[in-house]
Formats: structure tokens, sequence, C-alpha cells
């Protein structure tokens, strides 16, 4: 039962909200030119680590907003939060 | 009154003003107030209590807490009755009724006792060896077995009960009341901090509830007047919650922690009332302090089980506590000082004690002093051998113990008594520590696993932190408290150490297993499911290393008391045989619930008529008066079909389906979902989530689209209808409709935020209303003389808005039938006007209204298809024949790419084709496999299935559509569905069974 901090409504039940997986994996654009390895690579490849995990999440239950967060899959410890539009923050210590 | 013979004649916590009749396997006995049903028995001389699940041998109570392992009883009756419920736990209240456990006929005549006689039959791992050849008797085996060995019987009749649940936040939450536990809620009281304090007992202290109070002081004062003055001040702090009789079973991430609080499980029924039973606390603490105490070990001895024998401690917490004494004649064997107390507090009681076997050569603490100076018997150096007695423990043999620890030698000594009080030293109960994820650290010098670094904000102390005399409990207490609550942002001045006086203790001298000279006497590990060291060493000898493994192949730590007394003797034994140290073989996983958690604390008031929201249409309740039968789709309540009186399903469906055709049919379609979609780049967003084109849709025209994830798969589909230049109205299926509304919102957020687009679900703003067939037009426009319905000016798959029954509406001319069909879309509050308006209008014309299964059968002789019921998430519309959807001009869209890759592409697919079974009247069942050749049995190649299945009265014969590999390129092929009963043969069609040319549409 995690607590997810919400950029806009704040630290919320993990109940309010939808984890919509691994985040920064890039649609290639120009579907009809890339091979169908590099597809698949970004329709099912994932990367699973134990640890330091960038997601993308919703707050479905509340203000509907996507973001990012950062969360340690091991410890369940959320180490970040940031927007949409945002670039992944330096964490120290941690590889991305 | 009938006489407690081993009732001690004063003394204890127990009010002997206030007497209880109970009764146990359909005896009546008396207890007080304040006794348990365990105290109660043992104070009515009663040892025998059950029997144990493997062997059925006779148990007796063990304990006095939660560890109980064999002390199982049956609580109450019909649909209050509780299985498993523990003797040592359990409140006494007047009336209370108890019965044994996993015994048949009675307790005291077993006819499962056989098992007992039998055992070198049913060693470890007996299920999977004797049971699993040949596969085929399983099945007959599984019944017997789960029959000899159920724990209890589960309540049969629905629970009466009602449930709480309760959410809260709190700054530091205390486990524990305890010494420690008191101390530390006292100290993060004191700084106004937020406390929770839960303790599973109904009285707060802990072990000091179990003390004589002749031995220890706390500040010059009894133990138990610093208890009570510390209570009472918890009680007066206004941000201090007490709650005894809670149970935090569970340590969750983010410190988010589960409680039990028993409300009236102590109370008679008639003092109940209509209280809830039971509240589960869903606990957020910022930070956690663990005073959770510990568990006593058992020594494992030859012969360790039987009734009379018990826990040292808890021996003594029977004596002081309840003021029972746990026999006349004692015998306490020990590896450590603390069971010298209750030697000290029995003989005081005047229970004769024999003597005190110990297994240390040298002993040399406060309380072994004290008991010699008592003129109590000490064996230095010895061990119990074997013991003797059926129903109950009637002596001990003891011989003296070889240097090493593994053999015995000399004379054999029998003393009698009728009880044994064994101590092998105290575990810290980590369980929840642990459950915090926190890793354990074994300490070698008491043998016991103690916390490491915590893991979430929580800090131990006390007993379960390893640390288990009083000073030390009431001092970590107290600084555990305070720096929690400095933690979460309280300050507070350091407090003065509280003084006590105690005796101080020796070491203690572990030995795993205690020698017996007869070697094939069985010592039980774990009492509930009948482990004995020889199961272990099979185990090990079979080739099991990880403690997991032996503990899944033995079932140590199994039962419902998880192993809280064997555990840590099981591993330390398979250590043992394996030559290797203890903490390189590891601890099992503690696993939540602590305790076991009743399903009606889980549910909560999510029960019944509140499990789920129930929604309902503006037309409902029509529905209801005509008799409809219902059927949920999602959360809605949809009408399923409408029988009249004497007609069967088949009969009420057929009328519904012809009437469509032939003259008029209503339908409820509210519970579409509907996405108002509004924004300047509204249409080229469409153009991405459909496979079909967009832009050039006219305002007040409706397209049919469908939707794919971007793996190719068909997801959803509907109409979707332009109201303007930049404003859309989707619709979706009813079951779809938040998934699509949150699938949309996600690509606009996270893909294409740059796409000025706006989605609102409206669903239930707008009741629909779907009429259909030849007399549709006719009966619209005695409802609407306003509109112009004619082909020409209101075409198939346009719009118009106008007056319909006097309210205004958005009149859609769409068809999920083929007749020519109107949705008529009006405010949600004007639904059942609406509708009942057209019902009167349609009269003349016998408008039928129609269910979801009517629905259902006139799409499927169109050969309509139905996101997720032909589409499963692994079909793409190339797959449902559907390629004319699928534009591959206007550039991408989600799924597109997909649809080329070598998987989609493949040719021998499975393709969406229609069934007509060889006999016309055969219904086949959805769901069905389909074959080219039948075998004599499985397994057959099977090249599709069933995925829509009816009796369509219009063609007076059965249909079926179905994916079939390569389906398109067998039309004619017969086929087979194996059915239990013999194969169906089938024939492959197209799968659009009905008016094939669409003349009716427009018509
Ligand atoms: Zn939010």
């Amino acid at each position: 039962m995690l607590r997810i901090p919400c950029p806009w409504c704040g630290e919320r039940d993990v109940g309010e909200f939808h984890c919509g997986g691994e985040a920064h994996i890039a649609r290639p654009s120009g579907a009809d030119t890339i091979d169908d390895d590099a597809w698949a690579e970004y329709l099912f490849m994932r990367q699973n680590p134990k640890g330091s995990h960038h997601e993308r999440w919703s707050h479905a239950h509340g203000c509907r907003r996507w973001f990012h967060v950062v969360r340690d899959t091991d410890s369940d410890q959320v180490l970040a939060v940031y927007l949409m539009n945002e670039a992944p923050p330096d964490l120290p210590g941690r590889s991305s | 009154m009938k006489r407690q013979r081993f009732r001690l004649p004063s003394g204890g916590r127990i009010d002997r003003g206030d007497a209880r009749a109970f009764s146990f396997n359909g005896r009546r006995y008396y207890g007080f107030s304040g006794d348990t049903l365990a105290s109660a028995l043992l104070a009515n001389g009663v040892h025998f209590v059950g029997r144990s699940f493997k062997y059925h041998r006779p148990r007796g109570v063990l304990g006095s807490g939660a560890e109980e392992p064999n002390a199982l009883v049956q609580l109450g009756a019909g649909a209050r009755t509780d299985p498993n419920m523990r003797a040592t736990t359990t409140e006494l209240f007047d009336g209370l009724r108890a019965a044994s456990q996993n015994c048949w006929p009675t307790l005291r005549f077993d006819i499962g006792g056989i098992n007992d006689r039998l055992s070198g039959l049913l060693p470890a791992g007996f299920y999977y060896k004797t049971f699993m050849q040949p596969a085929r008797l399983w099945k007959l085996y599984e019944k017997f077995i789960r029959r000899a060995a159920g724990l209890g019987r589960a309540p049969t009749e629905r629970d009466p009960d009602r449930y709480d649940q309760q959410y809260a936040h709190c700054d530091v939450l205390v486990v524990g009341a305890g010494p420690a536990g008191l101390a530390a809620a006292l100290a993060a009281g004191r700084t106004g901090a937020r406390v929770f304090v839960v303790d599973e007992q109904a009285e707060f202290g802990g072990t000091m509830l179990a003390e004589s109070g002749r031995h220890i002081r706390i500040r010059d004062t009894s133990p138990d007047a610093w208890r009570e003055d510390t209570i009472a001040a918890l009680e007066d702090m206004s941000d201090v919650t007490v709650l005894p009789r809670t149970t935090a079973f569970g340590y969750y991430t983010h410190n988010f922690i589960g409680m039990l609080e028993r409300l009236t499980d102590h109370l008679p029924r008639a003092e109940a009332g209509n209280q809830a039973r039971q509240r589960l606390w869903k606990l957020r603490a910022k930070e956690v302090v663990l005073a959770t105490g510990s568990i006593e070990r058992p020594l494992v001895f030859a012969e360790n089980d039987r009734p009379g024998i018990l826990l040292a401690g808890a021996a003594r917490e029977f004596v002081n506590r309840y003021a029972v004494a746990p026999g006349t004649r004692a015998v306490v064997f020990t590896n450590n000082d603390s069971a010298y107390a209750a030697a000290l507090d029995m003989a005081a009681a005047g229970v004769a004690v024999e003597a005190v076997i110990d297994l240390r050569t040298e002993v040399e603490g406060d309380l072994p002093r004290l008991a010699r100076e008592a003129g109590i018997p000490v064996l230095q150096g010895y061990a119990v051998v074997a013991t003797s007695g059926r129903h109950r423990v009637t002596g001990v043999t003891v011989m003296r113990l070889n240097d090493a620890g593994d053999g015995v030698s000399g004379t054999a000594r029998k003393l009698r008594c009728d009880c044994v009080a064994v101590s092998g030293g105290w575990n810290p109960a980590v369980h929840l520590f642990s459950q915090s994820r926190g890793k354990l650290n074994f300490q070698s010098e008491m043998n016991i696993f103690v916390p490491g670094e915590s893991v979430q904000a929580a800090r131990s102390a006390g007993a379960c932190n390893g640390s288990f005399s009083l000073a030390e409990c009431l001092k970590e207490g107290a600084d555990a408290g305070l720096a929690a609550a400095r933690v979460a942002g309280f300050e507070g001045a350091d407090a003065a150490t509280l003084a006590a006086i105690e005796p101080a203790d020796g070491p203690q001298r572990s030995l795993w297993r205690v020698p017996s000279e007869r070697k094939d006497a069985r010592m039980f590990v774990d009492f509930q499911n009948d482990v004995t060291t020889k199961d272990l060493d099979l185990a090990v000898r079979e080739g099991y290393r990880s403690i997991e493994h032996v503990k899944r192949y033995t079932t140590t730590g199994m039962g419902t008391d998880q192993g809280k007394t064997g555990n840590v003797n099981a591993l330390a034994i398979v250590a043992g045989s394996l030559g290797a140290e203890i903490p390189a073989v590891g601890v099992t996983t503690f696993r939540a619930p602590y305790t076991p958690v009743t399903f009606g604390a889980i549910a909560g008031r999510h029960v019944g008529g509140l499990f789920d929201p129930v929604r309902g249409t503006p037309m409902h309740e029509w529905h209801v008066q005509c008799g409809a039968k219902f059927e949920d789709v999602g959360q809605w309540k949809r009408a399923w079909y409408y029988p009249r009186e004497g007609e069967t399903m088949r009969q009420a469906v057929d009328r519904e389906v012809r009437a469509a055709r032939e003259s008029v049919g209503i339908l409820d379609y509210s519970t579409l979902g509907k996405i108002d979609i509004r924004g300047p780049d509204a249409a080229a967003f469409l153009n991405r989530v459909y496979t079909n084109a967009w832009t050039k849709l006219g305002v007040g025209r409706c397209r049919y689209g469908l939707m794919l994830r971007d793996d190719g798969m068909v997801m959803d589909d509907g109409v979707t209808l332009r109201l303007g230049e930049n404003h859309f109205l989707m619709t979706t299926t009813t079951g779809n409709a938040a998934s699509v509304l949150s699938w949309l919102e996600e690509w606009l957020q996270t893909e294409w935020p740059e796409l000025q687009v706006y989605c609102t679900s409206v669903t239930e703003q707008y009741a629909t209303i779907s009429i259909c067939g030849p007399n549709a037009r006719a009966l619209l426009g005695a409802v609407a003389p306003e509109m112009r319905l004619g082909g020409d000016v209101f075409p198939h798959m346009s719009m118009q808005e106008g007056m319909v029954a006097g309210v205004a509406a958005r009149v859609l001319r769409v068809s999920f039938t083929g007749e020519i069909g109107f949705e008529i879309n009006v405010p949600a509050r004007h639904g059942r006007a609406v509708w009942d308006a057209l019902i009167e209008a349609g009269a003349p014309h016998g408008i039928t209204s129609y269910g979801t299964e009517a629905m259902h059968v006139l799409r499927a002789e169109k050969g309509f298809v139905i996101a997720g019921q032909e589409s499963d998430g692994t079909v793409t519309p190339i797959d449902l024949g559907m390629d004319w959807i699928v534009n591959w001009t206007k550039g991408d869209f989600i799924g597109r790419r997909s649809l080329n890759r070598s998987d989609t592409a493949r040719e021998d697919r499975k393709q969406l084709v229609g069934l007509f079974t060889a006999d016309p009247q055969t219904v086949l069942d959805e769901g069905s496999q389909i074959v080219e050749r039948v075998s004599e049995a499985p397994p057959m190649d099977m090249i599709g299935h069933v995925t829509s299945s009816y009796y369509s009265p219009n063609l007076g014969r059965s249909i079926a559509l179905a994916m079939i590999r390569s389906g398109r390129g067998r039309l004619g092929e017969t086929l087979y569905a194996p059915m239990p009963d013999g194969p169906i043969e089938v024939t492959v069609t197209s799968p659009v069974f009905f008016d094939p040319e669409g003349t009716r549409l427009n018509g």
C-alpha cells in the first residue's frame, strides 16, 4: 500500500492511482520504415529492474493527470516525481 | 456451581464474583470473568483439548497466547461458528460453546487416531509420494484426505454479523503494550504526538500480567502499580488512542499497518447487540515502534507432546494471572533461568515441584538460587528422555547428559508428575519487523534472530529486539517512543531512566534436540502439523537444502499458528543435519497475517448490495415493472429479456427478435459509453485513434470506428458523430466506457501533448433509446411530427436534432440489427417520459421491448462483431474480415505498424467465420473448441473456437460465429465441436447470415 505524491494533488493512497508501466519509451516515428525487431522492441521489451525504475502513473481517481515517478521496485520507496514534459532528475548514486 | 478443582484459592486477575458457565464438547463447566477458555478448562482439570492434525494424537494446552498450536477449537454454532480459534486467546463469556477439532466421533475415542499407529506410513511428503500416482486416482484420494485432515468446519450459512473498517493516520504507532510498549507510548504521547497504542490482549501489560510481582520492582513500587499509572496517563492524553483487543497483523509498504480490533467476540450474544463484531483498521503511521515481545520456544525431546506438557512461561501465567494450577505435581525442564520463575511461582501456589531438570551443568542465576533456597530439587546436566501418559502426562524419565550434549548415560530415573513446564529460551517476536522487509540478524549468544536495520520508518524495543530484562525493556521503549515522536516532528525532553529491580539471568544452553536412549522416540517440532525431527531429517536425507523447501515438504510452520513455537527449532535442527550454521540456513519468510483475520473483517461493509455500485438507466424501473430479467454488464444492470407469463427464455427472445424484424422493437441503449470530444485537433486525434479516416466526415454525419491497441489488436468499436467542425461525440461499448476514456487521455497527455483536444465522459448525461424495424420510421414520425424522416433527408449514418415527444432530442439514424433504426438521445432526466411516449405510440404496431439477448441474436444474424466477444485481445481487424475499415493512406494510427508484423500478417491466423450445425436445432456452446478430426480422446488439434452462438428465429435454425484457423479459406468445410456427449458436426459459412445485401437497411 504505497503513497504516491501527485504533483498536483499531493500525497495520496496508491488505490487512487493507475500505474502505466515503464516511462521514456519513445514511440518510433515514421512507423512504416522501421523493421519488425525495432517495432517489437518498442511494443514489448521492458527493463523490469530490481531497484530504481522510471514509471508513468496517472491519478485516475483524482485529477486524472499523468506524471512520472521514480520508484525503487525493491523497497517501494518513491525516489522522485516529475511532470510528463520534464526530463528525469539526476539521482545521486543510482543508475537510471 | 461445580468446583473448579485446579483453581487456586486466591490471587489472579480474575473476578471470582463473576462466574461464567460455558460448555466444552457438550459438557458444562464454570470459569470466571478474566479467564480465557484455556485457563477455564485447566481450572477444571481439562488438559486434553484436541487432537493433532496428522496423527490425531491427544494434545493439550501448550502456550497461553497467540503462539498456541494445539488448543484450537471450534467456537459457537450455526452461522456464527468459527474454526481454529485459539483457546488461549478466547476470552471466556457466559454461554460460550466450544468443541474439539480433528476428532471423530469423540475426543477420547477418535477413529483417526489409527494414523498414529500407522505413522511409519505417513512420513514427510507422504501426500506427494503416496497419492500422486496414478494421477487419475488423485481425485478419489483427495476427497478422503481433505475430510480426514480438515482443521475445523467453516460455517455454511451467511455471516449474520457486521464488520467495520476504518482508515486512520497517526504520528507514532506502538504495537504491543507490555513494559516496552507502554514506556514507548508514554514517551511519545508526552510530546503531543498523535499516538496509537495497540495490544492483542484485553488488558495492557504483556508479560507483566503473568508476573507474581514477588521478584521485581519498578521505581520502588510493584510493576502492576506502574502499569496502572501508565495506562491511566495514556488514557488521559487526548491525542493518544488506546486500542486493546487489537492485533496489528500486517506491516505493509510505506508504514501501512493492518489491525484487527475485536469488538464483541468476548461478549455473550445478548450483550453484543447490533454492534459491529470486528473492526479492520487501515492505519498509516509516520513512525512505528514495535514492542511485540517474545515467544517461548519449547525443548524438542522424546514424547514431548502429551497433554500436561506446556511452556514454562504459560504455566507461570496460568498460576499468576488466572489463579489456575497447571497440575498437582510438576516437573520443570529447561535450558535457561526463566523457567525457575515458573517453578517458584507454582511452588508458591501449592503445586508440588518434583524437580527442575536443567540441561546446563552450571546454573548460577538469581532465580535458580531462589529455587534452591525454596527447597526445589535441581538436577543439573540432566535431560528428560521419555514421558508417559495417554490422555495426560503421568511421568517423565530423566538421565544424565554427556558433556557434548548428544547422548545420555547412567540410570534412568522416573519422576511422577501431571504437568511438565518446558523452556528452550525465548524467540523475539520479529514477525512484523520481518514483514516490513527488515533483515534479521542472528545473535549466537542466545541463538535468536533479532531485528537488523529497519527498511521502513520503524524501530524495535524490548524483548522483540532481543532485550529481555525489564530494565532494558523500559529504557528501550522510552527511548524508541521519544525518538519516533521526534522524527515525526515533535519535541520532548529525555525522561529519567526508570529503575527496575529484577533477578539476573545466567547463560542458557541450546540443545536443539535433547538426546534420548530410545532411537524410535518421536520428538515433535511443529505440534500443529505433527512434524517431528525424523521428518526434518528425512527431508535433508532426500536432498532438500533450502529451508523454504524443507518447510513445504514437511509442512513445518504451515499451520494456522505459522510455526510460532516451532520454526526456529526446526531450522536449527535442519542446520544441524546439514552441518551448517543457523544463519547460513536462514529463516523462512514471515507473512501477514500474524494471526488469522476473518474474511468478514476484510470484506467489511462491502457485502451484498454494497459489494459493488449498481448502475441503472433512467428507464430501469420500467424494465423492472415489465418483468425483465437483468444481466450485469460491468456495474450496469441491463434488461436481458422480458419473459411473458409462461414463456421460456428461448420463447421470449425469439418473440423479441421476430418483432424487431417484422414490426418495431425498442431497446434501452443508455449504457453505451459516450465521450464528448472537442478541440481544434479533435478530427486529427480521431484519425490517430481509429483505423479509418475522420477529417472529411461532414457535420451531422456519423461513422463506425474501430480502435486498436498499438499491438494491432482490436480494443473497442462504436459510432462517432460529428457535431461541429471541432466537436465529436464518441460512443463506446458499455463495458469499455471508462477504459476508452482513460486510453484517449493517456495518448493525449503522454504521447501527443501538442494536440489540443478535451475529452469528457457524458455517458450518464443522456438516455439513449434505440428503435428498429420496418415500422420504426412510422413510430418516430408519430412522436416527432416536426422531424423530416424520409430516406432522402435523413439517410443512414446521419443525425438530426428535433423534438421527440416534446423533448429536445438528438436522433441518429444508425443500425446494429440490419433494420432501419433510430437512436434517440435525450437528457437523462427525460428518458423515461420519452420511452413511455414511444411505448404508447408504438402500441398500434405491437411495439416490443427487447433486451440484450435479442440484440445479440439480431446482430449475430448480420455478422456484426462485438468487441470483447468475437475479439479477445489477440484479434486484428483483418482477422475479423474488416479490412475495409483500415485506411492505409491517411497516415499513422494506433496499431497500424503492428498489422504488418510477421505474426499479425500470417495467413493462417484465426479468422471470423459462421458455423451451421448439421442439426439446425442444435445450438453450440459458446467457447466450444473446433477440430478438423475427432480422435478417441484428447489431445486433438484445436483450430478455433465458437465466439457467439444463438438460435435464430428469423432463419429457423441455429447460427454461430467462430474464430477458425485460416477460416476464410474453409467455406463449406465440415468441422467438429467435440463435446462430452459426442462431437457436433458443423459446416463453415459466411459470418453474415441474414440479408447479406443490406436491402432492409434502406427499405
Ligand atoms: Zn492528482
